[in-house]
């Protein structure tokens, strides 16, 4: 019997999903829809959009208004959905390649202007459904298939690029903090403006296989072990945070909302002309 | 009543036009010499309770006109030759995802930045085929103030009708020239709206066309919950890997052009009953081919001209049946040679089809057909 939350929010008609067993990528978007049900949201009302990858398979399997772009271009896409209806809740599906490389700049310029999205990166560390190249955020030598002695680019901090670019929002959190990340989606749903919440995934498939990650499990093991909350992260020394991976609200500071700031503009006009 | 005659730029007209027909969301980038476009329409549209957006890049603002009209906003965007190059993924997506809108390209010298300041017309080819895969097109050139505002309204209710792109292919010189016009009253305007669905939201399947070959457009946010993918997709908009499923959109979508070729496409001649010559140019060349015809009609040569208006699909039957009675077809373009292709194909066995190119980033000037002509005589 699939749970209440399929029932409900999942098109279950096109289940099962494309995704490798021992994906992140199921959890992830189980936790996200679970957010959604928590904000009390309503589903013709929300809008979820994606680029292109495995991880942007996710919204043909949700029951809202849902859009597939192109690769690395749902942010501009949203950004027009949520200029023509501001009353939309628009949530953005993203992989690593598709938001911080070829999406790279429509990242920074939707965290810049703080527009009412929520953003939400799949971060697999590598290029999943074109096979295993590495990504902007492999990290340094790690191998992918186009890295096979090694990546020698350094991986961007997905969270620490979002908060600089004006992002009003950021969070982290794993396929194996199911909890956490639902919480964190919950408080980007409410906040105003723009809001990021990378969500690291695993790529059994391609990442854990070239880099011999072990299984699934052993790979979501390495994220329970491995990840730190901010909260607890200031009482520890930093050679004892050498190598975590920091997760919890990062950033949560409020600012005027793009279409909000374009209404006010609309609406000093039309009063300057009664 | 204020009166409607004004002096102003083609790219002015284009806002103007835009905004009569409805458009309220505008999402481009910055480029001479379609600029004004942008900055004219970030002027109007606040003041029409419509929105304004400079974007981050050509993609993004190919990207955003598409989300919003999606959001049921009429949307358009602008640009020239490289940004048109920027644009082209995502037209090839709001062909496939059957997302209204319209293109503008001011075109200018090119390849690569080119003559940023200075007209061509190097983009005939590329609006027909500038993304890739099978795919239908509409492209309308003005060559007038006037007609840029009549041509963009056109542009937008064809959008709206057949669910499509359509791009608007103007030129530096139509662009920037100043001329004077008289605007139409509102009231006499014919604006189309998309077809909404008038079914409930179980019934709806938003890729099914009806007998026109379009498939009724919900808005997001209106209760139908659907799924819209620039991958191959059945009538529900789901994904499909289905070569009879392929087969079958890609022959709908190119057929529901081909199927209303009859009200697409448009053209204007002058003087082809009794013409021996017919000279065929677009956007500004046709007004220095008008002159031409003149200065040779007064020397008793019997010179007429066609313009196509509606490039792309081009007006092939009419040429077809002209080129059965002329000797000769004169094609003067700024590029070196692209519709001329079109007309080889549609009329080169019936006539004599000769061309006169210019890669100078200027004008083609009336006298320079002139002496085509004679030559060639
Ligand atoms: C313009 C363009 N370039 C390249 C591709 C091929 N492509 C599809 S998905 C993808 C990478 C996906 O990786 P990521 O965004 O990290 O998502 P994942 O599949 O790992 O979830 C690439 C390169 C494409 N579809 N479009
Ligand atoms: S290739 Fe990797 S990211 Fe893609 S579905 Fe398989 S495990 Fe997931």
């Amino acid at each position: 019997m699939p749970s209440e939350l399929v029932e409900n929010y999942f098109r279950t008609e096109k289940l099962p999903q494309i995704w490798c067993p021992g994906c992140g990528h199921g959890t992830i978007t189980r936790s996200i829809v679970s957010a959604i049900d928590k904000s009390g949201l309503d589903k013709n009302k929300v809008c979820i959009v994606s680029g292109i990858g495995c991880s942007s398979r996710a919204p043909g399997y949700l029951d809202f208004n849902t859009l597939h772009t192109t690769h690395g271009r749902a942010l501009a896409f949203a950004t027009g959905i949520k200029m023509a209806k501001p009353d939309i809740n628009v949530i953005v599906i993203m992989g690593d390649g598709d938001s911080t490389a070829i999406g790279g700049n429509h990242l920074i310029h939707a965290c810049r202007r703080n527009i009412g999205i929520t953003a939400i990166v799949y971060n697999n560390s590598i290029y999943g459904m074109t096979g295993g190249q590495y990504s902007p955020t492999t990290p340094k030598y790690d191998k992918g298939t186009t890295a096979p002695y090694g990546n020698i680019d350094k991986a961007f901090d997905i969270c620490n690029l979002a908060a600089s670019a004006g992002a009003t929002y950021v969070g982290r959190a794993t396929a194996y903090h199911a909890n956490l990340l639902t919480s964190l989606v919950q408080n980007a749903l409410n906040n105003d403006g723009f809001s990021l919440i990378e969500a690291i995934s695993i790529c059994p498939t391609y990442y854990g296989r070239k880099n011999k990650r072990g299984t699934a499990v052993n790979m979501m093991e390495w994220q329970k072990n491995n990840a730190v909350n901010i909260s607890a992260a200031a009482k520890l020394s930093p050679e004892a945070l050498e190598g975590k991976l920091l997760i919890g609200e990062l950033k949560n500071s409020p600012e005027p909302e793009y279409t909000n700031e374009y209404q006010k503009i609309i609406d000093r006009l039309k009063k300057e002309r009664q | 009543m204020k009166s409607r005659v004004r002096l102003m730029q083609g790219n002015e007209a284009c806002v103007e036009g835009a905004i009569a027909a409805g458009m309220r969301f505008y999402a481009g980038y910055p480029i001479t010499p379609s600029t004004e476009i942008a900055e004219l329409s970030a002027e109007k549209l606040p003041l029409v309770g419509g929105r304004f957006m400079q974007m981050e890049d050509e993609i993004g603002g190919m990207a955003a006109i598409i989300g919003a009209s999606l959001a049921g906003a009429k949307s358009m965007t602008a640009t020239s030759g490289p940004g048109f190059s920027l644009k082209q993924e995502n037209i090839g997506y709001a062909t496939i995802a059957e997302v209204p809108c319209v293109i503008v390209n001011v075109q200018r010298g090119g390849p690569s930045t080119g003559m940023p300041t200075s007209p061509a017309q190097g983009e005939i080819m590329q609006a027909r085929w500038g993304t890739h895969g099978d795919h239908p097109v509409i492209a309308l050139t003005p060559s007038s103030v006037r007609e840029t505002f009549d041509l963009t309204i056109k542009a937008f209710n064809m959008a709206e009708k057949y669910r499509t792109p359509v791009i608007l292919l103007m030129d530096e010189v139509i662009g920037h020239m100043r001329e004077k016009v008289q605007l139409p009253d509102p009231s006499e305007l014919e604006i189309v709206e998309r077809k909404r669905p008038d079914c409930s939201s179980e019934e709806y399947l938003p890729y099914k066309a009806d007998y026109d070959l379009v498939p009724p457009m919900a808005d997001f946010g209106t209760g139908y919950r659907y799924h819209v993918t620039g991958l191959v997709h059945d009538e529900t908009g789901f994904p499909s890997n289905n070569a009879e499923v392929a087969d079958k959109l890609i022959r709908r979508l190119s057929n529901k052009i081909e199927m209303h070729r009859d009200e697409i496409e448009s053209w204007e001649e002058e003087n082809t009953e009794d013409a021996e010559i017919i000279i065929l140019s677009y956007g500004c060349v046709a007004r220095a081919s008008k002159s031409a015809m003149n200065i040779l009609r007064s020397k008793g040569i019997k010179v007429g001209t066609f313009r196509p208006i509606s490039i792309w699909p081009f007006p092939e039957r009419r040429l077809r049946e002209l080129s059965l009675r002329v000797k000769t077809i004169v094609v003067p373009e700024m590029n070196l040679g692209q519709l001329v292709l079109e007309v080889e194909r549609i009329c080169g066995c019936n006539t004599i089809i000769e061309k006169l190119n210019k890669v100078s980033c200027e004008i083609i000037y009336p006298e320079e057909i002139v002496r085509k002509i004679e030559e060639v005589l």
